[in-house]
């Protein structure tokens, strides 16, 4: 048996399903959630209550990671809204955009030729970060308006900021080999 | 007349219900055990005095191994079967062995399975025997100081181990008849112990310099919630790469040919530790070296000399603390404290560069040898239930991404590392062949995209999909983590409902039948008899688990109603008048019963858990179904 059969990842923090949350509520509801679920609580408990605690407990970690961040919350409320960002077919986007980006793939690529490759990688970071920033408010005023059309911008969204999620990744990896 | 006994609120009532538990610390050089006794966390020592056990296992012919002092004593002139450093070895396979093997005096036997055996007098030797070894050393030990017999035991691990090595570990605990209550990581057993849950809150970087393994990580504390925010090191690096390099120094000086032999090399490498805990006194260390055939040399190392030796060790240390702030997205001016553990530490040129690096003069006033020892036993002593009121929590993360073979030798990460644990995740993927009726899933550990730049953990086969076209199949692969990072996956064909799972076993550790034989064979050397053995395991077993539904049902009965309640209250009473019974089947038939009839109330209780955890707070989207929240 599934405890909190059901449950949405809102519905177990007892957050209402928007995409401005409290992130420090959100942190001390997951503390709280944790004290009262974790195995530690439980090792001493019967098989039966250490096999839910454990799955529970991962809940409580996938739904806490997942409300946290704004692009996996973003992707998160749309699945609630049925839209499931990875499992389309269609997958348009915005050429504009997209020349955008192999412009930005193209910087990455010659900072490792940079007399000073750190100073660059940290003015790429930033202007990642601040798209990314652009991209989220995008988002916000676009799932706020629950209509087609509106969900649809929201999608868009949140499919172009995961490619600034990836280009920032990449960033700290080459910032890695850079140590 | 009776006398009343009289007990201080707060104190516990009984002291016979008391419940030991012990913490420890499996070190590459030395081992340690440690108990909470009348409240106060104390490493165990030997009947000598002795707290630190040398992780040194001597195998004898036709007699029981030798583990410690006495071991080590003998170590030069019986060096094929003196197994030092075993924990370098803990879920290792032939080829990194191999890669090792220039600092590893003894030899190996390439048997057909995948982990090396160590060639000794007592036949081949996994690295889990040997640890299980040293681990029964410390159980008999920790049994004499306590006079009672005792099982239950929280282990640590470096937070950098991998999956691989985290099993190993553990299958070493339970051939030595231990019960594992967690495998907890180093750093974060460092912290409990220097209670640093009692600072409101913080940031502290834990650097663990052992013998073997450099790990290095970031906690966040929050008023008694341990997070692991990152964690990074190196698991062969260590205080025994500074003896190396001093020897080779010593070789280099006193013109010792590189072929020398064991016996030799071990000498040299006690040689080089005895001047490397001198020079953290002194400023210079005498040295006078017995050469094979010629005589004697002299000379002398300072200090100074030895930091240049160690220096490009300890400049191996410094990546990895910069990739766990960069990893916690955090500056180094804001680390609020740093905590040194592991015997190396204790030289004064890291101390330095650690205080350079971090900017700050690390904790230091817990022995750092046995700092880990004493944590482990704090919390083994709330996991068996001393302290039901503590509001302490250690949240660990895995420290490695895990990950799936793709087309192409590629590799789809599952779950990136630093994800808290426990977790689960699952991940669709389909076929690429037409008419493909079997997949082959290969799960491997680490952060490189390419899967012969990772660890391979396992691979397992999910048969019978029915043939499809290309890309039509569905199969969900699901990884599940527990609180221990030890990892099950298991793999669903959507469409069909075709399953297949498997713990998963690495392939460089030992089978569950090799540890089934190995468990045996151990008994038969003590003359135990098996059905005694099994009766009393599931008497534990029994006893566990009433202890269990009792205590469940006195702190939640009022979830249950009475038709319910009188349903578990026979599969109860049907347990308890099985164990007395002494009958072993009978009393596994019972314990499954009950398991069985608890399973709607343990789903409750935890529904009811999450709604406590909430009470207090707004409840917006919530729904409470007639129960109310007790605050």
């Amino acid at each position: 048996m599934h405890p909190a059969p059901g449950k949405n990842h809102f519905e177990l923090f007892g957050l209402p399903a928007t995409f401005d949350v409290d992130t420090d509520e959100l942190a001390v509801r997951y503390r709280e959630l944790q004290r009262r679920v974790h195995p530690d609580k439980f090792a001493n408990a019967s098989d039966q209550d250490r096999r839910l605690s454990l799955q529970m407990t991962a809940l409580v970690n996938e739904g806490f990671h997942t409300l946290k961040d704004p692009v996996r919350r973003g992707r998160y409320l749309l699945s609630l809204r049925g839209i499931d960002i990875g499992d389309e077919t269609d997958t348009t986007m915005d050429p504009a955009f997209l020349l955008e980006q192999m412009e930005l793939r193209e910087e990455l690529e010659e900072v490792r030729q940079a007399v000073n490759p750190h100073k660059q990688l940290a003015e790429l970071a930033s202007r990642i970060e601040q798209r990314l920033q652009d991209k989220i408010g995008y988002f916000r005023r676009a799932f706020a308006d629950d209509t087609p059309d509106g969900t649809g911008k929201a999608r868009n969204a949140v499919r172009e900021m995961q490619f600034l999620e990836k280009m920032r990744r990449e960033i700290d990896n080459l910032e890695e080999e850079l140590i | 007349m009776a006398l009343f006994q009289i007990s201080e609120p707060g104190q516990t009532p009984a002291p016979h219900e008391r419940r030991y538990a012990v913490g420890i610390d499996l070190g590459t050089t030395n081992s340690l055990v440690a108990c909470v006794r009348s409240g106060v966390a104390e490493t165990l020592p030997d009947g000598q005095g002795r707290h630190l056990l040398p992780s040194v296992v001597r195998y004898r012919a036709k007699d029981v191994p030798v583990v410690g002092h006495d071991a080590i004593a003998v170590a030069h002139e019986d060096p094929l079967n003196t197994i030092a450093s075993v924990k370098r070895l803990m879920g290792r396979g032939i080829e990194d062995v191999r890669k090792l093997g220039q600092s590893l005096p003894y030899e190996f036997s390439h048997g057909d399975s995948a982990m090396p055996r160590i060639r000794t007098v007592a036949g081949d030797q996994s690295p889990v025997a040997v640890s299980a070894e040293i681990l029964k050393a410390l159980k008999t030990r920790a049994t004499q100081s306590l006079g009672m017999e005792l099982s239950d035991a929280v282990i640590t691990v470096p937070a950098y181990f991998d999956d691989a090595q985290r099993q190993a570990t553990k299958d070493a605990a339970r051939l030595a008849g231990l019960n594992v209550l967690r495998l907890l990581s180093e750093p974060t057993a460092a912290a409990v112990a220097y209670g640093l849950d009692k600072n409101p809150r913080g940031i502290y970087a834990i650097y663990d310099l052992g013998g073997g393994t450099f790990d290095i990580s970031l906690l966040r504390l929050n008023r008694g919630v341990f997070e692991v925010m990152a964690t990074a090191g190196d698991s062969a690096l260590g205080g025994d790469d500074m003896d190396h390099a001093i020897a080779e120094w010593i070789m280099r000086e006193a013109g010792i040919r590189d072929n020398a032999d064991h016996r030799q090399m071990r000498r040299l490498l006690r040689d080089a530790r005895a001047t490397k805990e001198m020079l953290t006194g002194a400023e210079r260390a005498t040295l006078r070296i017995q050469r094979d055939n010629d005589g004697i040399w002299e000379g002398v190392l300072t200090r100074a000399h030895l930091n240049t030796l160690i220096d490009p060790l300890i400049d191996r240390t410094l990546p990895p603390c910069k990739r766990v702030l960069r990893d916690a997205g955090i500056r180094v001016n804001e680390v609020d404290g740093v905590v040194l553990v592991g015997g190396a530490t204790r030289m004064p040129r890291v101390r330095e560069q650690v205080s350079r690096f971090f900017g700050r003069e690390p904790l230091a006033d817990i022995d750092p040898d046995k700092v880990v020892a004493i944590g482990a036993a704090l919390q083994a002593d709330i996991l068996i239930g001393n302290k039901r009121d503590e509001e302490m929590l250690l949240l660990d993360v895995i420290p490695l991404s895990l990950g799936l073979e793709i087309m192409g030798g590629m590799v789809e990460k599952i779950i990136p590392r630093n994800t808290t644990i426990p977790a689960a995740k699952a991940q669709d993927f389909t076929t690429f062949k037409d008419g493909q009726t079997a997949l082959l899933i290969h799960v491997v550990q680490g952060e490189r995209e390419l899967v012969s730049d990772c660890r391979s953990l396992a691979r397992f086969e999910l048969r019978g999909i029915p043939p499809m076209v290309a890309g039509a199949a569905r199969i969900r692969v699901s990884f599940q983590i527990d609180a221990d990072g030890l990892l099950g996956v298991s793999a669903k064909e959507l469409t069909t409902g075709v399953e297949s799972s498997v713990v998963v076993k690495p392939s460089y550790g030992l089978t569950d039948n090799e540890i089934e034989h190995m468990l045996r064979d151990s008994i038969t050397h003590a003359r135990e008899d098996e059905e005694a053995r099994q009766l009393r395991e599931r008497q534990v077993d029994a006893e566990r688990l009433i202890e269990a539904v009792q205590r469940a049902l006195a702190a939640d009965g009022a979830l249950l109603d009475a038709k319910e309640r009188a349903e578990i209250d026979r599969h109860l009473d049907g347990l308890i008048a099985a164990r007395e019974a002494k009958d072993a089947a009978r009393i596994k038939q019972a314990i499954k019963a009950l398991d069985s009839a608890t399973q709607t109330f343990a789903a409750r209780r935890m529904d009811a858990n999450i709604r406590r955890a909430l009470t207090g707070h707004k409840l917006e989207e919530f729904s409470t179904s007639g129960d109310k929240p007790t605050p």
